[in-house]
């Protein structure tokens, strides 16, 4: 029962998971930001069994996983309909109105964990989870093609212990399409023009001072830090196949237990690491 | 008669002694102030009075008459800027028999002293005792006159816009006062002859109430003209709080407007409704609660904290709700028993503005969790909580952006957060705050300019009124001293119709309050923690006090009777004052002719302030502060409209000139660049003033008149001057009515400033003083309007230098601004951090041409040649008066803190601002936290050190190195300002500082006669300067850059191998070279430098200097040469890039001059080094002052260089503006491998 994440030294912490399936929809109607070549389905399916037995698996977390859904051909990018922060979810209204009935099975995941559930139900709102950066002691939210004002405020007025600073987007999908958080008080950033002005946006909106990665790709830039109680700070990013610079950024981060994964498929869709998957800490006696 | 000049050398004397004893008693007593003052003042008059039954028989009738007309001459004094006030006590020379006059500068002597004594906020306790004896010594002397307090304790007027009740009590007590003045007077005069007294006293006194953080309620009697302080003071005895200083006291100002009380301020002055009524309030919220010192100050913290919560000021979400309220019932109730806390033992708490059952259940099920904490551990973990809450410590003021958006502005500690609607949409950290300002209802802030831009940027707000901007200005202010400054910032000398306030942050900022509390030793003190239960039902969300109706209407209902009199006996205090004056007065000598008094007077002022820089280590006043600084005294302006005026304003307009002339010997040089309107104001008026010691000599019948004229001028208007007075006490004049413009064609309306808010102020001057010119009324009003007109015109003009955006003539008088030399914080926080920074003072005697010969490929590099030569080429020097302000008043322990490095660094402070930013922004990683910072710091300077040794061994016998070790940087800084100063004619400390910079220059001097005449004339003509800096040749994974303005040299690396082996760096005092460099030079195209001297280069400077270029651009002809060469590339990327003004040709040939004086000042920051190096020489009668900075950055390759040095010209153009930029050289050398990010 820390109060605010317990600090610093609770961020990452966390005990579930909660993922989608991929739908077969999913290669030809996914919605993507650049034409491309098709994503391969079955490898795809692979790559993200993977990454769910990492998780499962690896990490012992409890993985909640959805079952895919074929009018949704989104659906596995679960982050962008919830954002989840200590025992408070924030169900989302997403930016893409094709993906918003997303909501419903991630809703009754979620209210199956026993956490408060705010609804964004402003029509005027949108928010995808991608575009909300919480760095253990505030969040950023980046207004881009998908998230709008009124979408940040609502979560602004859902988290309410936490600064809400907004960040324009302009050139990615995500606000976290460039950056993510690599540690508890680190930001790995791309980098591209767009990524570093959108951190020096960040550093100036923030009272603290976060330390930053700089990775080479900004597709790398999206990692998942955990903090696992057994196995300490744990990171996964991109696999050095696909970004072998970013990789060996990522490969002088002593501390952390780095777990290299490919995404080479849900990329093409403009899926990144944090897209699949929504954790949440709960603690234990529940 | 006799008597009336006694008690004037009384006086005299007693200002004198004020100065030198007492000052260095009690240093310490700061904050024993001006309240207590005031009441032992007033007792002690009292006392007299009550101890001799009402001798009426001795009142002349016109010495009532007096009484009653002194609030008015006060009045209109109040018109004035306050250091024209103050400067009434040099106009006492004027050899007048006539005793009103006397009395009045008596009077104005002893409130001389007494401001002096009030305003400096470390004043000693004792010398404040002897200002109350002057008084006394004062009134007791002069029989025809009124006391000063009669005067100034009408409180009347300004209360009365209030209610009616209290109008009629307000009456009442006028009427009462007015009776004992005339008793005091005379009391007064008896007291002459019985000496000692003994005698109980009478207090007027106000009820206060105070509503406390538990809910309770204190009341106390307040002496009616107490500070805020006094009342505070009290306030935190009752609580046994010692760290007071996170604390204010607020009052509401309708209902809904919190202000703070000033605490250097009168109450009344502050508050213009009965009744008191304040809260006691959290005012800065610490960052970290757990340091603390004790634990009543978190227990008052968390009661404000709970407040904010339930009022949901500070808001949270359910769970820290939960989280908190179960601290809460900790600390309240102890461990959770399930036997005595039922199940609704909790609902009577209240947590949160919407408490729900859910949440109180949650609450008590954490309370379960907390079992064991005590109350003190349960409070701090509540502080634990609540400081991570975002909003936590945010003071939100309502406001619009430029485009009419609603948005708030929060004031914190660490900056100024924009938001709309819940999001932080910006934030502006002190660090990046250059000014802020507020005119009218609009708030502004300057900001540095982000790493790409070039300009600083002006952001405006609109706020619903003046006072919210004014508000929010002074929170700005306050919270920017507080949490950022070591130490409070002097309140900047009031200028010539600069009506703005001077308000500045008076109190002990958080590092001097934690320096305070480290030394608290008492055993923890015993508190009872109230139950938020009653408080915090009663609250329902809120604001504590003044929304309870009942309580006012109680309180008012009271407050008739508790304003009355008290009598209170305070005979032995009473009784030994008595004791002193009189026996002071039977020493004094009783003829001392009236010219001698004002001199000495005078002179006594002066020593006293001269004392308080020295005797008071934690609020220094500098001495020319002291006499500049705002006389608190000012009235309503009502006042004065009803009543025969006196001397007043007639008094202190020879001050004008007199001050104006003193601040002009004080620094010629500032006054002479000041803006033009400066030298507007003081022309005329310095013409018929004569000097303060010859005495002004004037007839009283004619000053009658100009009073005449002023009142019934003032009597027309006063219809708008209701609101003249803000909350300060400061005049704010009024714009006339918009209706007098229409009096103008319209053609002209735009161009004649008739509404500005200072066209009634300088009319009236102007009129004034053409009228005791000239004594025609038909003239002087005739000139007096165009010459206003242009005043008025003239004033934007000036200030809009300052303020970039909104230069709306009609808003000039009001803006109020505040710069904040960020720098200076940084300088003073990272001398702290480090013990001081490395600065040395060292002279090179051999100055040398720049050259640059180390260099001889050259690039292209077009873009940022332009935008260098852009910038070189608007060199319209801005009169910056500010700055120069800034500079003088800086308190003399600043200085010696490291104060001093930024003064040193000149010009460079933009460039070394724009380094430290960047740093700050982009070097994150790097700085993680402060104390790594300060790591980081340590590490550069010893990077740095290293060169400066090289200097030290190269200047040899003749420079003086000192750095490295940090103790020695504290001595060392005071060379430096001081050598600066004198030799920019800048700084006013020269006078304590000169031993030092005498002996600088001697040995410049010696320096110099052991060089070839012929080598010395040269070097004299060009005042070049070498310095030495490591960076060429040191293998520093980081990118430097020089930025030189003036004429630089630097790079002197050929010379090496002619002359030292040792690689590097090093000042060279060849002489062929010179002249080389000299005949290079007066061809007045530095383009021929491109001399091959590469292969010696590489020779002697360690790391291959590899890949080089440099550009030399020559203004004259608009033309660039540019020439390129490669060279394998190696390690570094060096580049030069010269500018030169071909100014510069023109002063070079011919003329021969005598070097007067040089020094260097090197300063060093966390990633710069700024080298000053200043000639002064005299030529063919001229003196030439020239000062050449250079100006090192160390930083990675995200600064903009191009724009670091357009920044370090521009700034250079600011602080220096009477001087060219005839030279600019910018040395980069660039590591090219690519840096690591982590």
């Amino acid at each position: 029962m820390a109060g605010l994440g317990g600090g610093l030294a609770a961020f990452g912490r966390c005990t579930h998971a909660v993922v989608r399936a991929l739908p077969e929809s999913l290669c030809r109607q996914a919605l993507r930001s650049v034409a491309g070549p098709e994503v391969d389905l079955a490898r795809a399916e692979r790559e993200h069994q993977l990454y769910v037995g990492v998780l499962r698996g690896k990490l012992g977390l409890q993985v909640l996983e959805l079952p895919a859904d074929e009018s949704l051909p989104d659906c596995v990018f679960v982050e962008d309909v919830a954002v989840v922060c200590e025992e408070t979810a924030l169900l989302t209204r997403p930016g893409a109105p094709s993906r918003r009935k997303e909501v419903e099975a991630m809703k009754r995941v979620l209210e199956s964990l026993n956490l408060n559930i705010v609804e964004m139900v402003d029509e005027n709102a949108t928010l995808d989870g991608g575009d909300v950066l919480f760095t253990g002691r505030e969040f950023f939210v980046g207004l881009s093609k998908r998230t709008n004002q009124r979408g940040a405020e609502i979560l602004a007025d859902t988290f309410k212990d936490y600064a809400v600073s907004t960040v324009p987007v302009h050139d990615s999908l995500h606000l976290k399409s460039f950056c993510s958080m690599a540690g508890p008080n680190l930001i790995a950033i791309g980098s591209s023009e767009a990524a570093q002005k959108a951190l020096k946006t960040m550093q100036q909106m923030s009272d603290h001072r976060y330390d930053k990665l700089t990775v080479p790709d900004d597709a790398a830039a999206n990692c998942i830090y955990l903090n696992i109680p057994s196995k300490g700070h744990v990171l996964l990013h991109r696999a050095p196949e696909e970004y072998p610079e970013s990789a060996k950024v990522f490969e002088k981060l002593k501390d952390h237990m780095l777990i290299p994964i490919a995404n080479t498929e849900l990329e093409k869709v403009d899926g990144s690491l944090t897209c699949c998957s929504v954790f949440i800490n709960k603690a234990s006696e529940l | 008669m006799t008597t009336e000049v006694g008690s004037e050398t009384e006086v005299k004397k007693d200002s004198e002694q004020l100065g030198p004893d007492k000052a260095k008693d009690k240093p310490e007593e700061a904050s024993e102030t001006p309240g207590d003052q005031k009441s032992r003042e007033t007792s002690s008059g009292e006392a007299q009075d009550s101890s001799v039954p009402a001798p009426t028989n001795q009142s002349s009738p016109s010495s009532q008459k007096k009484e009653k007309s002194s609030p008015e001459s006060k009045g209109i004094s109040r018109f004035l800027p306050p250091w024209l006030k103050k400067q009434k006590s040099y106009t006492l020379a004027e050899p007048k028999d006539e005793p009103k006059k006397k009395a009045t500068g008596e009077e104005q002597v002893v409130e001389e002293s007494e401001s002096q004594a009030l305003e400096g906020v470390a004043q000693p306790r004792k010398s404040l005792e002897e200002a109350t004896e002057n008084r006394q010594n004062a009134k007791a002397g002069d029989r025809e006159k009124h006391s000063i307090s009669s005067a100034e304790i009408q409180p009347s007027k300004e209360d009365g816009k209030e209610t009616e009740v209290e109008e009629v009590a307000e009456k009442k007590e006028e009427k009462q006062e007015e009776k004992r003045e005339t008793k005091e007077v005379q009391t007064a005069e008896i007291k002459i002859d019985n000496i000692p007294q003994k005698s109980p006293k009478k207090i007027k006194t106000v009820q206060c109430k105070v509503m406390l953080l538990d809910g309770t309620e204190y009341s106390c009697d307040l002496e009616k003209r107490a500070r805020g302080q006094v009342l505070f003071d009290k306030v935190c005895e009752h609580l046994n709080l010692l760290e007071k200083d996170y604390f204010g006291l607020l009052f509401y100002e309708n209902s809904e407007q919190k202000n703070w009380l000033d605490s250097s301020k009168e109450i009344k002055r502050q508050i213009r409704s009965l009744p008191w009524i304040f809260t006691f309030n959290v005012k800065f919220y610490p960052p970290d609660p757990s340091q603390l010192t004790e634990d009543i100050t978190r227990y008052f913290l968390c009661l404000q904290l709970r407040q904010d919560i339930v009022s949901g000021r500070l808001p949270c979400s359910f769970v820290t709700h939960a989280l908190l309220g179960s601290y809460t019932l900790q600390a309240e109730l102890g461990d959770h028993d399930p036997e005595e806390h039922s199940s609704d033992y909790i609902s009577e708490f209240q947590f949160a503005p919407n408490q729900t059952q859910e949440m109180e259940e949650k609450v008590a099920e954490l309370h379960k969790t907390h079992r064991g904490l005590t109350p003190a551990q349960a409070d701090s973990q509540f502080l634990e909580n609540a400081k991570r809450l975002s909003m936590y410590g945010v003071d939100l003021h309502h406001a619009k952006d430029s485009e009419g958006v609603d948005i708030m502005l929060g004031v914190c500690a660490n900056g100024l957060l924009i938001y709309k609607d819940r999001l932080r949409i910006n934030r502006f950290a002190w660090p990046k705050i250059l000014k802020i300002s507020y005119k009218r209802s609009n708030f502004y802030i300057k900001v540095r300019p982000a790493e790409l831009e070039q300009f600083e940027s002006t952001i405006g707000f609109k706020l619903p009124n003046h006072r919210a901007a004014k508000r929010l200005w002074k929170v700005c202010v306050e919270h920017h001293t507080f949490f950022r400054l070591l130490s409070p910032e002097q309140p900047p000398k009031a200028k010539f119709l600069t009506l703005g306030s001077k308000f500045r942050y008076s109190g002990r900022t958080q590092a001097q309050t934690r320096q305070a509390s480290n030394l608290i030793d008492r055993p923890a003190p015993y508190f009872e923690r109230t139950s938020s239960k009653r408080v915090s039902r009663s609250l329902d969300g809120a604001p504590m006090g003044i929304s309870d109706q009942s309580l006012v209407r109680d309180f008012s209902a009271t407050g008739g009777q508790a304003a009355g009199d008290k009598i209170i006996d305070l005979e032995a205090a009473g009784r030994a004052k008595l004791k002193e004056g009189g026996r002071e007065e039977d020493e004094s000598p009783l003829k001392t002719p009236q010219l001698e008094f004002t001199q000495d007077g005078k002179n006594s002022f002066l020593q006293l302030t001269h004392i308080h820089p020295s005797s008071l280590p934690i609020h220094p006043v500098s001495s020319h502060l002291t006499y500049l600084s705002p006389v608190p005294e000012i009235d309503m302006l009502s006042d004065i409209s009803e009543e025969d005026p006196f001397e007043e304003p007639l008094l202190t307009i020879p001050d004008i000139s007199e001050c104006s002339s003193m601040e002009q010997t004080s620094d010629h040089k500032k006054t002479g660049t000041a803006s033009p309107i400066n030298s507007l104001e003081l022309r005329p008026l310095a013409s018929r003033g004569s000097p303060a010691v010859e005495g002004k000599i004037r007839t009283n019948d004619y000053k009658s008149t100009e009073l005449c004229v002023s009142f019934s001028f003032f009597r027309c208007l006063s219809f708008s001057f209701r609101s003249l007075l803000d909350e300060d006490g400061y005049i704010t004049f009024p714009s006339l009515p918009d209706v007098c413009i229409s009096f103008l064609p319209p053609g002209l309306q735009h161009y004649i400033p008739i509404t500005s808010p200072s066209f009634i102020p300088s009319f009236l001057l102007v009129f004034v003083l053409l009228l005791s010119a000239f004594q025609s009324i038909p003239f002087s009003l005739t000139f007096s309007l165009p010459l206003a007109l242009s005043l008025c015109y003239l004033e934007p003009k000036v200030t809009s230098f300052s303020s970039s955006s909104g230069n709306d003539l009609n808003d000039k008088a009001e803006e109020e601004e505040v710069e904040y030399e960020e720098e200076e914080a940084q300088q003073k926080i990272s001398s702290l951090r480090v013990d001081g920074e490395n600065i040395y003072v060292r002279h090179s005697n051999l100055m040398l041409e720049d050259l640059d010969k180390t260099q001889d490929d050259l690039l292209k590099h077009q873009a940022s040649i332009s935008e260098l030569k852009r910038n070189f080429m608007e060199s319209t020097p801005e009169p910056r008066p500010n700055e120069w302000e800034k500079r003088r008043i800086t308190p003399l322990s600043l200085q010696t803190q490291g104060r001093h490095a930024s003064r040193a660094e000149g010009p460079c402070t933009g460039v070394s601002d724009a380094d430290k930013s960047s740093h700050e922004t982009l070097d994150i990683v790097e700085e993680k936290k402060q104390a790594e910072f300060g790591i980081e710091e340590t590490l550069v300077v010893d990077e740095t050190n290293k060169g400066k040794m090289q200097v030290a061994t190269d200047a040899g016998e003749t420079c003086k190195v000192e750095h490295v070790s940090k103790k020695d940087s504290s001595s060392l800084p005071s060379d430096s300002s001081s050598s600066s100063s004198s030799s920019e004619s800048e700084d006013e400390e020269v006078g304590e500082y000169h031993p030092h910079h005498r002996a600088i220059e001697e040995v410049i001097r010696e320096e110099q006669e052991d060089e070839e005449d012929m080598k010395r004339k040269e070097h004299e003509e060009n005042t070049q300067h070498v310095e030495a800096i490591p960076e060429g040749s040191k293998p520093v994974p980081v990118e430097h850059t020089q930025v030189t303005v003036e004429d630089l040299v630097h790079e002197n690396t050929i010379t090496v191998a002619t002359e030292e082996k040792n690689l590097s760096e090093q000042i060279k005092q060849d002489v062929g070279e010179e002249k080389e460099e000299e005949q290079l030079k007066l061809n007045g195209d530095v383009s021929h430098v491109d001399i091959d001297v590469a292969p010696q280069l590489i020779c002697c400077s360690e790391p291959p200097v590899v890949k080089t270029e440099m550009v030399t651009i020559s203004d004259a002809t608009q033309r660039t040469e540019i020439s390129t060469k490669e060279i394998p590339i190696v390690q570094t990327e060096t580049k030069t890039i010269t500018y030169e003004s071909s100014q510069l040709d023109g002063n070079a040939v011919g003329d021969t001059g005598v070097l007067v004086s040089a020094q260097t000042i090197t300063s060093e920051s966390i990633s710069t080094t700024t080298t000053t190096h200043i000639t002064k020489m005299v030529k063919g009668g001229v003196s030439e002052t020239r000062i050449e900075k250079r100006i090192v950055i160390t930083g990675d390759a995200d600064i903009d260089h191009d724009e670091a040095l357009a920044q370090a010209i521009k700034e250079a153009k600011e602080q220096h503006p009477d001087m060219s930029v005839t030279r600019v050289v910018v040395h980069k050398e660039t590591e090219l491998a690519e840096e690591d990010e982590d």
